[in-house]
């Protein structure tokens, strides 16, 4: 499995992610937002948590058009996989990779601990090590996690198999408690909770392990 | 030429923010004050001579980049 994970001014979970892709043994790549191209034969990529250009005009919406961006968009569209962690999220949905978007959280403040998710889909290499359904640990750290789409949206989401995880106890207003969506290839994943801040035993719990591991021996057997 | 941008969220958006500064208005004795949405005003300086050109440019501007869609509206105003 040969990863990279773009950097962006103000990311800060990039080294994370890395070492999580690392630990799922693959080959790790660190690239640039101003690099117009992506390293060759990478199978997949990680857009990291932070606060790229520190959340200015919105947040993710400069890095969504940074030049970098444009090679992952044409990379999902390929049919590669792609995974945007918090900010990577926003980033994600910026660029019309994922629908919707990411508003400021309805109670306002920073939300920052570890909150229960539920397993919504089993689905594509990202879900496929978790059980339907199975509830999971992850930390969330964020002010914009609010997810927002209308309800026709969401319906098609549900219908699709496309809703990833939802939180068990709701920390931002999302709309239909969503924390993670899906392509509808299903190999383009963007979640709010952070499963490369809960991959050892360290980090207080390892629920996160599964996502990398699972995309591992998708990639891996390819 | 200089054009001005308002952004604000559609209608039926919850704004949280806007919510926040109505309940400190509140707070602070404006009684009365029964809605707040908050919004962007952006500026340009364009190069641009021709108003109907810079309309178009902006507006591609709002839809590419300054707006997001999905929950924001937008006013373009060429001054």
């Amino acid at each position: 499995m040969r990863a990279g994970v773009i950097v962006f001014p103000g990311s800060n979970c990039d080294r994370d992610l890395a070492v999580a892709f690392a630990q799922a043994g693959a080959d790790v790549s660190m690239v640039w937002h101003k690099d117009v191209s992506l390293p060759d034969n990478l199978d997949v990529i990680g857009i990291p948590g932070g606060f790229s250009f520190g959340d200015y005009l919105r947040c993710g919406a400069i890095a969504a058009r940074s030049p970098i961006c444009s090679a992952v968009v044409e990379h999902a569209k390929r049919g590669g996989y792609v995974i945007g962690i918090c900010n990577g999220f926003q980033v994600l949905c910026e660029t019309g990779l994922l629908p919707g978007t990411l508003m400021r959280n309805s109670g306002i403040k920073f939300v920052c601990k570890t909150i229960r998710l539920r397993v919504e889909t089993t689905q594509g290499a990202f879900l496929q090590n978790y059980k339907m359904g199975q509830e999971i640990q992850m930390p969330v750290a964020h002010h914009d996690g609010n997810y927002t789409a209308d309800d026709d949206l969401i319906a098609r989401l549900d219908g699709d198999g496309r809703v990833a995880f939802r939180y068990l106890e709701n920390p931002n207003g999302s709309a239909s408690d969503i924390a993670g969506v899906l392509s509808a290839n299903k190999r383009v994943l963007g979640l709010m909770p952070h499963p490369e801040r809960a991959v050892e035993a360290a980090h207080g719990g390892t629920d996160g392990a599964a996502l990398f591991a699972g995309l591992a021996s998708v990639l891996e057997n390819a | 030429m200089k054009a001005r941008v308002h952004v604000m969220l559609k209608n039926g958006v919850l704004d949280p923010q806007g919510e926040a500064v109505r309940h400190a208005l509140g707070a602070l004795g404006f009684d009365g004050v029964d809605g707040v949405r908050q919004g962007k005003v952006i500026e340009l300086d364009l190069s641009e001579t021709s108003r109907d050109k810079a309309k178009v440019s902006v507006t591609d501007m709002c839809e590419k980049l300054l707006a997001n869609t999905v929950i924001e509206s937008y006013r373009v105003e060429i001054l």
